[in-house]
């Protein structure tokens, strides 16, 4: 790897981390107003203009606000928590592909972080990992409403997991890779995966709910029943952390989901418009951040819609119904392609 | 002098083999577990770096992230304190003592009469997942089945344990 390389894949991971960090802050802008909207009320509208300013005085109030940590908790591990929640939220967007190459004088820039060709398991690695933040934070709490909220977390996640996995199987038959790069690169124009797997596509976007803790399956923060779930004893920005992970994972969720299914940063008659490359490029970019828009915005009108599942539809579902249709969706997938390859008889 | 992998190489080993130690001798059993996690993300480490990509990314999913998840979740039930730990009788620390003891004479003698080599992968690429997936579903087919239908028996034989629990409950309701 030569300097420049280095130079631009640092200035990458900065614009990268940048650009999750304002799209998660905007979100809590977004979501407020979105509920409003469904609620028919206002949302915010006094910090700024249209309470555009809103994110920042939260952020504010977060930072100025007295740190607790209970007498009885772990300290070690109750610090480590939130900080393991917002570590694996941001270590994902490595993989992602954010656009198409572009070329500056003679110079390629590759808009990906690493193309690793086992970049969607590598996804999954750190989706696993995710849960420690719930668990050891609500464990280290000292607190039984953490524990269980931790407990429902780990759980659910794990369940959600296989179901998540199974469902992604039909795709990789698909492609014959795991590298994203590949799987976007394989959906050029408008030949996107949704077309072929729209089981599949729904099945995984029920299971980033899902993984995400988003309503309908946030009972591990179920306010009814647990006062804050695994976040009940945090106070001050640590809270902070956890409430902002879930945003970027929404994030980055919406950008897995219009990656593996939505053609990434392709678009209609991407080839035949006659653009440069570059501009082709930038306006792939500029197409993927509106279909992750979308889906953040999928995420919120499923959460003010549908109301919470109890814990045991929710283990019904993932185990009985998303396991067994994932499972049928590989076995129909690879019918079809042997059919289609005319090696089945 | 060093070169980059080795050094690489020498510092997981140092850090693998440190947090797999203070995984035995960390005093709370949660602390052990999470010293368990950075231990198998210090042998992923190894396997990347033999180029073994898809064996370090699966320790990774399966080891670190749901085999751990379930071990942190049973000790986090068991509520595990000083005060409600078993007294262990003297007997049985001399025992272990000697055992311990035998196990290290054991390990001495072994490196003893052993040369230290360099890890080395043979042949780079056969770590890569597609190598991996057409020897395991070419060569080694029969094995690779016989494993599965191992693995599909202990799953129904423990979905089996669970349920057979529920209904002796439920007749002892009836």
């Amino acid at each position: 790897m030569d300097f420049i390389t280095l130079i631009d894949k640092s200035v990458l991971i900065v614009i990268i981390f940048a650009v999750s960090l304002v799209t998660a802050m905007y979100s809590t802008y977004g979501e407020r107003k979105i509920a409003a909207f469904f609620q028919d009320r206002l949302g915010p509208t006094n910090a700024g203009p249209w309470g555009l300013l809103q994110p920042l005085a939260d952020g504010g109030k977060l930072f100025m606000k007295e740190e607790i940590i209970p007498d009885q908790a772990n300290k070690a591990l109750f610090i480590l928590g939130p900080s393991i929640a917002m570590l694996t939220a941001c270590m994902t967007s490595a993989v992602i592909p954010w656009g198409k190459d572009l070329y500056f004088f003679d110079h390629n820039i590759v808009l990906q972080v690493a193309d690793v060709n086992i970049g969607l398991l590598y996804v999954f690695g750190v989706v696993s990992l995710g849960v420690y933040g719930a668990l050891i934070g609500g464990w280290a709490s000292n607190n039984k409403f953490s524990l269980m909220g931790a407990i429902r977390a780990a759980s659910q996640n794990i369940s959600y997991e296989l179901a998540m996995g199974l469902s992604i199987i039909s795709i990789i038959m698909l492609t014959g890779s795991l590298s994203l790069r590949d799987i976007v690169e394989q959906q050029a124009g408008f030949n996107w995966n949704i077309w072929y797997q729209p089981l599949a596509f729904l099945i995984f976007f029920v299971c980033a709910l899902a993984e995400t803790n988003r309503a309908p399956f946030d009972l591990p923060e179920c306010e009814t029943e647990l006062v804050g779930g695994y976040h009940t004893e945090y106070s001050s920005m640590k809270l902070g952390f956890y409430l902002f992970a879930e945003y970027i994972n929404m994030f980055i969720s919406a950008a897995v989901i219009s990656a593996l299914f939505f053609g990434g940063y392709n678009f209609p008659f991407m080839n035949s418009i006659g653009l440069s490359s570059n501009a082709i490029a930038l306006l792939g970019v500029g197409f993927f951040f509106i279909k992750i828009l979308f889906f953040i915005f999928l995420f919120m009108w499923v959460r003010w819609t549908i109301p919470r599942f109890r814990y045991d539809q929710l283990m019904k579902l993932g185990w009985e119904i998303l396991i067994p249709l994932s499972i049928v969706n590989i076995i129909i997938t690879g019918l079809v392609i042997l059919i289609k390859e005319g090696s089945l008889f | 002098m060093l070169s980059i992998s080795q050094g690489l190489f020498y510092f997981l080993s140092f850090i693998s083999v440190l947090f797999a130690l203070m995984v035995i001798l960390a005093k709370n059993p949660v602390h052990s577990v999470i010293y368990l996690i950075v231990t198998f993300f210090c042998i992923s480490g190894h396997y990347f770096m033999l180029n073994a990509q898809f064996l370090g990314i699966v320790n990774i999913i399966v080891y670190a992230g749901a085999i751990m998840v379930l071990f942190l979740f049973v000790i986090m039930f068991l509520n595990l304190n000083h005060e409600t730990e078993p007294k262990t009788p003297i007997l049985a620390k001399i025992a272990g003592a000697i055992c311990g003891g035998m196990l290290l004479l054991l390990v001495v003698a072994i490196f003893n009469d052993t040369q230290l080599i360099y890890a080395q992968n043979p042949n780079n690429q056969i770590g890569l997942i597609k190598n991996l997936g057409l020897v395991l579903f070419k060569d080694y087919l029969f094995p690779f089945e016989i494993v599965s239908i191992l693995f599909l028996a202990a799953m129904v034989g423990a979905v089996l344990l669970a349920k057979k629990d529920d209904k002796t409950k439920q007749s002892d309701i009836i």
